[in-house]
């Protein structure tokens, strides 16, 4: 008789539409408004990859030291260096990185024994071409410029 | 084809089909309504992940295995990584353990908690999709603060850690398990009790513990039919015999019965994290191995207990820094041959229940 009220009643169901009820309230809702709201990654994030230079002298940290191009699985990651004959060390002269081929592994900044390398907590880096995917010295050095949208 | 009875039809189902759970393509053959017979086709997502290995350093391949089984990123970097120390005859630090264990029992739920929402949207009901969703949103924020990706996570290296735990971990990870079993609850409460659901689900997809053993179906399958096999408890690794947990089983090996190994496996998880992040021994995180990983001659085999099965990496070196061979034994791929067995006899609407209940991530079939 139970058994037959409880389904006569749709008990079973009333009871899974209330746990949707519960969920009504305004203070439930998840959803991020991007872009006007953009979500807070956290600090030790995998993004773009960001070439490190002097806070005051602006000099590249980047020692050419080519590990993080070794490390890297899927090498996109070409150091170009020449020899400095008056201190003996190389210099930097490009620094090229193919984000298009990057699974944002980690492994160049693990190897980055001065961390010039690093990858940042910038995620926007979409772009319309392939090659705009291609960063030269210049754009690691400065990051990714993400339109801003009013809200 | 040309001995095709003039009863029988065939229906292509996939790769697009969205409750194929990817690009799994099958060739139903059917009698009416009634499925007599099925052709799995896989192979749409097949990246060579095997042959890449071959060319990758130890370390350089870690980052592979995140992407065969991409929802349980996690337990696929613990076994590679698992079965690499057992060739170099290391063992990670007991803190290194410790976090790996809460690591990949919070990857189970993520894991489970996307089969639940996915699999009840393939039946019909929708909204559990949202809920699921928002807590698994808070286990990728966890692996984002611990590791910096929320997906494809490499987040063990060989021989332990990379990443030290940040500040404020274990009360995260304590605040998600108090949150979240009340959740589970709510879970029950949307699909268990609910008539359309129970009949939707009971009787459909009868697999039985032989059957189950010819195919070497393992997981959450198996344990629905009545076996209590989990290999953290038949051959703990990575310190899981300092945990206590029940293995669920169920009897029948419907899909219902799944349903509920699943449900009781993520509580069962949440008491493995309690434990574990009760006590996260202090030291160290990663073991002193050589800095260049070149492991001796030799062949090793791990497997472990996946969110989906038994997941095996089997790896031959020969002495170089690169894998001679590496084969990985994924339990999507093994336990998805039982769909022809499950599915035959059923009707066309419940093959999208049986697909949905053996929780397949193609890119784990394919490779």
């Amino acid at each position: 008789m139970m058994k037959f009220l409880r389904s006569f009643l749709l008990i079973d169901l009333l009871q899974g539409l209330w746990v949707t009820f519960r969920h009504q309230s305004p203070s439930q809702i998840e959803t991020e408004q991007y872009p006007s709201e953009r979500p807070a990654v956290s600090e030790r994030y995998r993004g773009a990859p960001r070439l490190n230079v002097h806070p005051e002298t602006q000099e590249t940290l980047c020692i050419s030291c080519n590990l993080c191009a070794v490390a890297c699985p899927e090498n996109l990651i070409v150091v170009g260096s020449v020899r400095n004959p008056e201190t003996k060390r190389k210099d930097l002269v490009t620094f090229t990185y193919d984000l298009s081929r990057c699974m944002f592994c980690g492994l160049c900044e693990d190897a980055c024994p001065v961390d010039a390398l690093e990858l940042t907590q910038d995620f926007e880096i979409a772009s319309y071409t392939r090659e705009g995917l291609i960063w030269d010295r210049q754009a690691l050095e400065e990051g990714p410029r993400p339109t801003q949208y009013r809200q | 084809m040309t001995s095709l009875d003039s009863n029988e039809m065939v229906l292509n189902m996939g790769p697009q089909h969205p409750s194929t759970h990817g690009v799994l393509r099958i060739v139903l053959k059917l009698d009416g309504e009634r499925v007599t017979g099925t052709d799995c086709i896989i192979g749409y997502l097949h990246r060579g992940v095997e042959k890449i290995a071959e060319n990758r350093t130890y370390v350089q391949f870690a980052p592979y295995v995140d992407r065969m089984d991409y929802l349980a990123a996690v337990s696929n970097g613990l076994g590679y990584c698992l079965a690499v120390e057992k060739l170099m005859n290391a063992v990670a630090t007991p803190r290194a353990q410790a976090v790996r264990v809460i690591l990949t029992e919070l990857n189970r739920i993520a894991s489970h908690l996307l089969w639940l929402g996915t699999h009840a949207l393939d039946i019909g009901a929708i909204t559990p999709l949202f809920y699921t969703l928002r807590e698994r949103e808070a286990v990728l924020k966890i692996f984002e603060n611990y590791c910096g990706a929320r997906l494809t996570t490499h987040a063990f290296r060989i021989g332990g850690l990379q990443y030290e735990l940040y500040d404020g971990f274990e009360k995260e990870v304590e605040a998600f398990c108090t949150q979240f079993l009340p959740k589970v609850d709510e879970y029950e409460e949307l699909l268990s009790g609910n008539r359309i659901w129970r009949e939707r689900l009971r009787g459909v997809g009868v697999i039985d513990v032989e059957t189950c053993k010819r195919f070497g179906v393992t997981g959450p399958v198996l344990r629905a039919a009545g076996l209590a096999w989990d290999l953290r408890k038949s051959q703990p690794y990575s310190g899981y015999e300092q945990y206590e947990f029940d293995v669920p089983t169920r009897t029948s090996g419907d899909t219902l019965d799944r349903y509920f190994v699943r449900l009781d496996e993520m509580r069962q998880s949440v008491r493995i994290i309690r434990q574990a992040v009760a006590n996260i021994p202090s030291g160290p995180i990663m073991t002193k191995i050589a800095k260049v990983v070149k492991p001796a001659v030799g062949e090793a085999y791990v497997s472990i207990e996946a969110p989906k099965g038994e997941l095996g990496y089997y790896i031959v070196s020969d002495g170089t820094t690169h894998p001679y061979r590496l084969r990985v034994r994924p339990p999507s791929f093994v336990n998805l041959q039982a769909l022809g067995h499950m599915a035959k006899g059923a009707l066309v609407a419940d093959v999208v229940a049986i697909i949905g209940t053996i929780d397949i991530v193609l890119g784990e079939v394919d490779r």
